[in-house]
């Protein structure tokens, strides 16, 4: 088991934004948490990450207990966020922004680590842009830079928040592909969407959230069969 | 009015926005990566002179002393810094502003407090090396030579945290870290060391100001204040958090300062305040600050 949260309950000042949620990812496992804006899929990223902790409820992340624990320290056991905003720090070069996230997994062998030449090898539309600064770059690529900056801290655990977001229908298809890549080598997804269509291509279990509540969970081709949860799901 | 004449001005006028800028430097650099006004750093920079004293007067009071004293005095005042972040500050970094700017002032009545209780109310005296403290001809001018070595200082300085923020990996880290603590924080960089490592290094640089200044006045009471006040002015004028902005401030107050001086002797004490006025109006964030999104 990679993740196993536990009736989490997450609150903004006096607001309860989530509710009881309880979810699961495995090892090598992709799973997407859907819902419609505004359900709470942020807050659910940012309670695993420590930058909201939870009020009540357990996170087990790798077989340790880790509510309450701050980010730098989540960040440093495996956990690599990628938020919706994708957070660019822009007077940093691509370079920079990598160089800067750059730390050592936990798996300890030095082989399955991730340095740099090997993100740019692994993301290659990077390499011509290095030296650009972060400010200077689309949309999708700072989505890739996001996503290769969470890679370079060798995470084992990635959290992306609407990944597909404002990005054309052909870049969407490449970072499917990529995700998939991810997953291949090793790595535990779970990733919050709106891109329903894009989700449960990538994903193999789902969670549909609404008001901070599991409305539904299952496999992915269960839930696209489901005519609840496409009600749900409907604008 | 004569070329050597326009030459004296200029470089009496570089003299003091570099010391100047050695104080706002570490004014604006802490307030960039911390989002902290400390109102301290002016009383960190006197206490710091007033340590300058007492070294060289440990070590006989020689001029040649005042090495050991630039040495130590500075390197004593980041020490206290590296205290204050740790256990004044960091418990307030989750409380409303307001709880900050009380530690950082609380520490102004302390430390002067402190000062006046270990040294009294009389003025010290701080000697110069012999060989900072005679003259030059340069361009048919003569100049003093600690004036030279001053204004030398001061561009040193620039070049070097321009060098260590833009060059390094813990400069990128520090820049990450001031432009957006959240994701620095999830990329999984402690800012607890960045934030003591920061605050130090700008006591350090308000204690290196207070050595360097001393020689030029006598250390007493009352010169945290009037520092404090020019230096807010040249960070806000420069653009809170940019040391470059700042850099260009101080010289423009102080070019504009020694230059004022000469036509309207009233205007040089309001200069550096109409500048900071116009410059208010014009861009709020400062020459060189962002606009707070
Ligand atoms: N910083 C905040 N303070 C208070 N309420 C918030 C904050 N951020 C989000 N919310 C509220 O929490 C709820 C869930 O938001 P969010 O997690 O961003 O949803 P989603 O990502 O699914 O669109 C919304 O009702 C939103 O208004
Ligand atoms: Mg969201």
């Amino acid at each position: 088991m990679m993740l196993k949260a536990n009736k989490l309950n997450t609150y903004y000042g006096l607001s309860h934004i989530l509710f009881d949620l309880s979810f699961e990812v495995n090892e090598k496992e992709i799973v997407c948490v859907l819902g419609r804006n505004g359900v709470g899929k942020t807050t659910l990223l940012r309670t695993i990450m420590g930058l909201t902790p939870p009020h009540t409820g357990s996170i087990n992340f790798k077989g340790e207990e880790v509510a309450g624990k701050r980010p730098y320290q989540l960040a440093r056991r495996g956990i690599g966020y990628v938020p919706a905003d994708r957070r660019i720090f822009p007077d940093l070069t691509v370079r920079q922004n990598l160089e800067i996230a750059q730390k050592p997994g936990t798996s300890g062998s030095n082989s399955e680590q991730w340095t740099i030449r090997e993100v740019f090898e692994f993301f290659p539309m990077l390499v011509k842009l290095e030296n650009r600064f972060g400010n200077q770059l689309s949309g999708g690529e700072q989505q890739i830079l996001s996503i290769a900056r969470a890679i370079v801290g060798n995470s084992d655990l990635l959290l992306l928040d609407e990944p597909s977001e404002g990005l054309s229908p052909l870049i969407v298809g490449d970072l499917r592909e990529r995700l998939l890549a991810l997953k291949n080598k090793g790595l535990s997804i779970l990733i919050c969407e709106q891109n329903t269509t894009f989700a449960f291509k990538l994903s193999s279990r789902g969670y549909i959230i609404d008001k901070g509540r599991i409305l539904y969970q299952g496999m992915v081709d269960e839930l696209n069969s489901d005519e609840k949860v496409k009600d749900c799901l409907a604008i | 009015m004569e070329f050597s004449d326009i030459l004296d001005i200029i470089v009496g006028g570089l003299t003091s926005g570099m010391l100047l800028f050695m104080v706002a430097a570490g004014l604006t650099l802490v307030f960039g990566v911390l989002r902290i006004i400390n109102f301290s750093h002016g009383a960190i920079y006197m206490l710091a002179a007033y340590i300058s004293y007492s070294v060289m007067a440990l070590f006989g009071n020689a001029p040649n002393t005042y090495w050991m004293a630039l040495l130590i005095a500075p390197i004593a005042v980041a020490v206290l810094g590296a205290l204050i972040e740790v256990f004044l500050l960091r418990p307030m970094y989750n409380r409303e502003h307001l709880m900050q700017l009380l530690v950082t002032y609380a520490l102004v009545l302390v430390i002067v407090d402190a000062t006046k209780f270990l040294w009294g109310p009389d003025p010290k005296m701080v000697l110069l090396p012999d060989i900072l403290s005679g003259r030059i001809a340069i361009l048919g001018a003569t100049f003093s030579v600690y004036s030279l070595v001053l204004i030398l200082i001061g561009f040193l300085t620039m070049a070097g945290l321009w060098l260590f923020l833009n060059k390094t990996k813990l400069g990128h880290i520090i820049r990450a870290g001031a432009f957006d603590p959240e994701m620095t924080e999830a990329l999984g960089i402690n800012l607890k060391f960045i934030y003591t490592f920061i605050f130090s290094l700008g006591a350090w640089m308000a204690g290196l100001a207070g050595v360097l200044i001393a020689p030029l006045t006598t250390v007493s009471q009352g010169m945290d204040s009037s520092v404090l006040l020019d230096a807010f002015a040249v960070v806000v004028i420069g653009g809170m958090g940019s040391i470059g902005g700042a850099f260009l401030a101080s010289i423009l107050v102080g070019l504009g300062n020694s230059f004022g001086l000469l036509w309207i002797a009233g205007i040089a004490i309001a200069f550096t305040f109409i500048v900071m006025a116009v410059v208010l109006v014009v861009r709020p964030w400062g020459l060189f600050g962002r606009p707070i999104k």
